[in-house]
């Protein structure tokens, strides 16, 4: 806290409004909408607002298909965050070691930050396409199995986590280069001098270390692949085939928008609400402690 | 950081080294396979493109293709769209977090806690938990297909609030007393002192946000219903009919490296400000 500061009965809120106008008129009262409205049911006029109380929740609790879109979020989101944390670590210790071109092969790297998920979307759509994708030429010279992700769910939901993951590995690359920079050398040099070589080093030395910001973001990729994702699902597979794909966010969205069933799908909002809350915390809790030392 | 002029030559030659090159080598190909792949398909005729295996150089028809789509889709309003919203949702996010965290840290006031909590909870909704009603307060303001239903509800920023916040922090509290001094008063302070300090804090964050800006797709999705008011990466999902017709696929490709290539030059040329943000955000 600041000793020194400045005295004004007015200008602190005149500063504070704008941020606090935003949120509140496109954050919190959206929020708490939600809850209302998962409470009501549009009528079949939709003209009034028919009370319902817990039957959009129980509704989903009860519905198989329900369960088949957590289920299928589940996957996604840990194999898009379990790809990406594992490749980007092995890259940005890499791309920390003193050797030449460096700087090319970090920019080779990191440009994927700036992709759009639905465009690596679009990218992987072709490279998997059954008929002209080169994937599913490379791959028909090698078996007979059919990788058509049009017939088959499993292939689709790898389509999307490669594509999730590509469009997400820079991210988590610029953050573990940015922490392994933070990593005296002093450290690393000490453990060479007792003969530590580069496996070992990783172990003891770099992992540890790296475990604050690991942690930081495994949460950062299950919310990404969770609620930043729907572009890649909307404009490659449209949840399908059959229900596959359909990660919850997407469902929410069909059920809310296709089928306009608005009170059920603000229910799967404030459920989803509920898991970036618990996502949120675990971070924070985690962080506050500062144990990897 | 600059180590690449580290290896003296006195150092006997190293395996690891070449084995470190070639991994990289081998990561940097595939990792740049998919945009090269994506190029080479926008060069090519929709002959070219159905023949399997496509041919892995460029063709000859870049101009053609890019000419042809760019004039379908209107190009041009879409990047232009999706200028407009990066730009405003990036230094709007800055500016009005640079002044909530100048009130927090600057000033006492009543509910200031508050109002510090409030705007940290927005880390816990993304655009799509709060959707369908955000989209009810849009339309109630009338600002469906507009560039201000865009934008503000896209606005606010706990990150960059946190960013600032700490960041002021570590001011020394001689700068404020000189200031008072001088008899400059807190607005003074914040444009003479504070802003020209945080210009590392500032880029990190420009870089971070316009990318999230450039590559939102389910809020303008929803917020906008109009072709003029679409941005490119909502664009280029059109660019795929669902009917029986065949994609265009070198057309579509030709759209997916025009709507990449601002984010992605935003990143390389801004790469170092970036990372050294980036150590700041993640306290």
């Amino acid at each position: 806290m600041k000793k020194s500061i400045f005295k004004n009965p007015i200008l602190p809120y005149l500063l504070v409004a704008p941020q606090l106008i935003v949120v509140t008129l496109f954050f919190f009262w959206p929020a708490f909408d939600s809850l209302r409205l998962a409470i009501f049911n549009v009528s079949p006029f939709g003209d009034r607002m028919i009370f319902v109380g817990l039957d959009n929740f129980i509704n989903l609790l009860t519905s198989p298909e329900y369960y088949r879109s957590v289920y299928h979020s589940f996957i996604f989101s840990l194999g898009v965050t379990f790809s990406c944390i594992s490749v980007a670590m092995l890259l940005a210790v890499l791309v920390n070691q003193k050797i030449r071109g460096l700087a090319f092969y970090r920019s080779a790297i990191l440009w994927t930050f700036g992709m759009a998920p639905p465009i690596s979307g679009i990218i992987w759509l072709f490279i998997f396409h059954p008929t002209y994708g080169i994937l599913s030429y490379g791959l028909a010279q090698i078996t007979a199995y059919e990788f058509n992700w049009l017939l088959k769910g499993w292939v689709a939901l790898v389509l999307v986590i490669f594509a999730a993951s590509y469009a997400h590995l820079g991210y988590n690359v610029a953050f573990f280069l940015a922490a392994l920079q933070t990593i005296p050398n002093s450290v690393v040099e000490a453990a060479r001098v007792d003969g530590a070589g580069g496996l070992r080093l990783f172990r003891s030395i770099t992992f540890p270390l790296l475990s604050p910001v690991t942690f930081f973001l495994f949460i950062m990729n299950m919310v990404f692949s969770f609620f930043e994702t729907f572009g890649i699902i909307h404009a490659v597979t449209q949840g399908g085939p059959g229900d596959t794909t359909t990660i919850m966010v997407y469902k929410a969205y069909v059920d809310g928008f296709v089928h306009l069933r608005m009170g059920l799908s603000a229910a799967q909002s404030v459920i989803l609400m509920a898991l970036v809350i618990f996502l949120t915390v675990l971070q924070f809790r985690y962080a506050e402690k500062k144990v990897f030392y | 950081m600059k180590a690449s002029n580290s290896a003296a030559p006195e150092e006997k030659f190293d395996w690891t080294k070449v084995v470190i090159h070639l991994f990289l080598i081998v990561a940097v190909l595939l990792i740049c396979f998919p945009l090269y792949y994506a190029f080479v398909l926008s060069t090519q005729t929709m002959e070219e493109v159905m023949v399997t295996p496509q041919k892995l150089w460029p063709s000859f028809h870049l101009l053609e293709n890019y000419i042809k789509i760019w004039n379908r889709i209107h190009m041009g309003q879409l990047l232009f769209n999706s200028a407009v919203v990066a730009l405003a949702v990036s230094l709007g996010k800055i500016a009005i977090s640079i002044l909530s965290a100048f009130a927090i840290v600057y000033f006492n006031f009543r509910g200031k806690q508050f109002f510090f909590w409030m705007i940290f909870v927005t880390l816990m909704l993304p655009v799509p938990v709060r959707i369908i009603s955000t989209y009810q307060v849009i339309s109630e303001l009338g600002w469906v297909d507009t560039y201000m239903g865009l934008i503000i509800p896209l606005i606010a920023s706990a990150t960059a609030t946190f960013l600032f916040r700490q960041f002021y922090l570590t001011i020394p509290d001689e700068l404020v007393d000189a200031a008072k001094i001088d008899g400059s008063g807190p607005l003074r302070f914040l444009w003479s002192i504070l802003l020209p300090n945080s210009g590392p804090s500032i880029a990190a964050l420009f870089v971070v946000m316009f990318i999230y800006g450039w590559n939102q797709y389910l809020w303008p999705l929803m917020a906008t219903n109009s072709d003029k008011m679409k941005v490119v990466v909502v664009g280029i999902a059109s660019t795929i009919p669902t009917g029986t017709q065949p994609p265009e696929w070198n057309l579509v490709m030709a759209v997916a490296m025009m709507a990449l290539i601002p984010p992605v030059l935003v990143v390389l040329f801004m790469q170092r400000w970036f990372m050294h943000g980036l150590l700041e955000t993640e306290k």
